[in-house]
């Protein structure tokens, strides 16, 4: 079976009047199902190998393979599509939309598929919510909520799709411990319960101990690939 | 309710302070417009309305557009042999056949029609002299197309048909000549016939030369002054509809042979003054929307200087960089839209503020009310040059919005 998710010596440089090489010549693979964590310093070019993971960014050398199929020639809107239906992120800080309530940010990606009827988006929103314990506050605003609230928010809304991979830059960078640890065995119970695959950028070595697999990057190569 | 008209609505709402600083520019704008445009409008309108009241919608001459060639010409119009100093037939001057000329034009619907023979001739009275412009006309036929009758300040046209020696003279002339209704005047014509009529009718148009030079007699006597009997020089037309009276004087120009003026070509000077008249005024008022559209620019551009990483997040997810584009002009197109709708209930009041205004212009006895033109059209002059404005300043956040990359906003927040 092909990995859910090849990388085939991805390379990144940022042009400019000294070019910057983020990422270099990585090869990687990602089995289904697989919680993999990627570490290392400030300024390793982690965060870089996820955006050209998680189809964000395009590599300026090599290809990256999502359940085997090529995506290097993927127009904009092919890969907006693809992030849409397949991918779902989580940053640092949550990026919810501070207008919309809780239930209204998760159920975006369903609108914007168009793939369920409002009734059954609804409720496939209210779900997510109180699989994490978040059903009391569907309809508040995002400031109302605390930090480890608003990042389980923003873990619902990268499921609304169903997508088959979460891609996740530092998730618990911004959280207290009670928090991190709340957040990392949510992602822990993606990979055993739903069978996601996650990828995972951090610098918590807590976080860290949950993984199958940790891989260390520094100057924009594979340092360490440890399997646990 | 699309995902990305949800946002852009959402986006306006929780900004309220410039959303509603934007909308009031635009409504200002459209406002201004509708008074500027219906003042300007309404003030052409009555213009064109006394240009056409003192005057007939279609003028009949016995006169022809162009010369007429000679019929050698025509059929030999390269001919070797050219023969010289070949005459014009003389024309016996005057509409040919008038009486079936007339029945055409009354056929036609929506217009009346009167003969009328116009000669020089000469009053004089009680040693002063004076050459006028004699018009010969049939009163109840001229009822139907001029106003003469309605300036009559003293006498009727009624006299006139009743009575076969009367003349009705202009009060400029009256002055001039110290007549008063019932004096005697003497009229000679160049054909050498000499009549002595009885002032039966005074009018005023406010036409000063025309006050001092018309008079109007019956159309018999004029035309045994004028020794043309059974003649007529012009037929004088009036239609229901007087902006129909350039197509209407080609109809019956075409058909009859002879000139056909419309109102709207012996005023082309004053039309086309109008026209570059009107020019201005909507250039000066369509730029007034665009300066209200930078407001809306400016709004927008803020929202998406400060959505910026909800722009990135919404790309990250999936959304195409024209669904992003389109959250932006939506709110251009709102912001234009409703405040187009503000500013017409706006510039209504507005228009109808100032029809209520009351002038007095020196000189003048009447109160008279600023001329308002109500027209429709103007509404959606307005409105549909606020929603291309607003459109045009939101198209440019708009397109910057939708080439954001969320890489970039997200490598910057790391």
């Amino acid at each position: 079976m092909n990995p859910v998710l090849a990388a085939e010596r991805l390379g990144r440089i940022l042009p400019g009047e000294i070019p910057v090489t983020l990422v270099r010549d990585i090869d990687l693979e990602v089995e289904r199902g697989e919680f993999l964590v990627i570490m290392g310093p400030s300024g390793s070019g982690k965060s870089s190998l996820l955006y050209l993971l998680g189809l964000l960014d395009t590599p300026t050398s090599g290809r990256v393979l999502l359940d085997g199929q090529d995506t290097s020639g993927y127009g904009e809107d092919q890969l907006a599509n693809t992030r849409l239906r397949r991918l779902g992120f989580v940053f640092q800080f949550h990026f919810l939309l501070a207008e919309f309530t809780v239930l209204e940010n998760v159920r975006l990606p369903m609108r914007r598929l168009g793939a369920l009827d409002e009734e059954t988006a609804r409720h496939r929103a209210k779900d997510l919510l109180d699989q994490f314990g978040l059903r009391d506050h569907a309809h508040k605003h995002p400031h109302q909520l605390s930090g480890g609230q608003r990042q389980r928010v923003a873990i619902a809304r990268a499921l609304a799709n169903d997508p088959m991979m979460i891609l996740a830059d530092e998730p618990t960078g911004n959280l207290d411990s009670h928090a991190s640890a709340n957040v990392q065995e949510i992602l822990h119970n993606l990979t055993r319960q739903m069978g996601k695959t996650v990828v995972a950028v951090t610098h918590d070595l807590n976080f860290a101990g949950a993984a199958d697999r940790r891989i260390g990057i520094v100057d924009g190569q594979i340092d360490l690939d440890w399997q646990m | 309710m699309s995902v990305q008209l949800a946002i852009a609505v959402t986006q306006l709402i929780s900004r309220r302070r410039p959303t509603l600083v934007s909308l009031t520019g635009i409504a200002l704008g459209v406002a201004f417009f509708l008074a500027v445009s219906s003042l300007m409008r309404g003030s052409e309108r009555d213009f064109i309305k006394r240009l056409i009241d003192n005057s007939p919608h279609i003028t009949v001459s016995d006169e022809y557009r162009h010369a007429q060639k000679q019929p050698v010409r025509e059929r030999w119009p390269e001919g070797a042999i050219e023969v010289l100093r070949v005459k014009p037939l003389t024309e016996v001057r005057g509409i040919r056949g008038h009486g079936q000329k007339l029945a055409f034009i009354e056929s036609l619907p929506g217009l009346r029609a009167a003969p009328v023979l116009v000669g020089s001739v000469v009053l004089t009275f009680a040693g002063r002299i004076e050459g006028v412009t004699l018009n010969g006309i049939i009163p109840e036929k001229m009822k139907g197309v001029s106003t003469i009758e309605e300036k009559l300040i003293h006498g009727s046209l009624e006299a006139l048909a009743t009575n076969p020696n009367g003349i009705a003279i202009g009060d400029g002339l009256a002055k001039k000549f110290g007549l008063e209704m019932g004096s005697v005047v003497n009229v000679s014509s160049p054909a050498g016939e000499v009549r002595t009529l009885k002032v039966t009718g005074i009018f005023h148009t406010g036409n000063v030369n025309y006050d001092d030079s018309q008079t109007f007699v019956l159309l018999k006597r004029a035309q045994g002054l004028l020794d043309r009997a059974n003649r007529i020089n012009r037929l004088i037309l009036q239609l229901d509809d007087p902006y129909a009276a350039r197509e209407a004087a080609a109809v019956i120009e075409r058909r009859i042979g002879y000139k056909s003026l419309s109102w709207q070509e012996s005023a082309e000077d004053l039309m086309s003054v109008l026209l570059v008249r009107n020019l201005i005024m909507y250039s000066v008022v369509a730029a007034i929307l665009v300066v209200a559209s930078f407001g809306i620019y400016n709004t927008i551009s803020t929202i998406v200087m400060e959505k910026i990483q909800d722009i990135a997040i919404l790309k990250s997810m999936g959304f195409h960089a024209r669904d992003i584009r389109r959250i932006f002009l939506a709110e251009g197109l709102i912001l234009g839209a409703l405040g187009s709708l503000i500013g017409v209930t706006l510039g209504i009041g507005l228009m109808w503020l100032l029809a209520q205004v009351q002038i007095k212009p020196p000189g003048a006895t009447e109160i008279v009310h600023l001329p308002i033109y109500w027209g429709w059209e103007q509404y959606l002059m307005a409105a549909g040059f606020a929603l291309a404005s607003a459109a045009g300043a939101a198209y440019l956040p708009a397109r910057k919005a939708g080439q954001v990359q969320p890489v970039t906003i997200l490598r910057g927040m790391a």
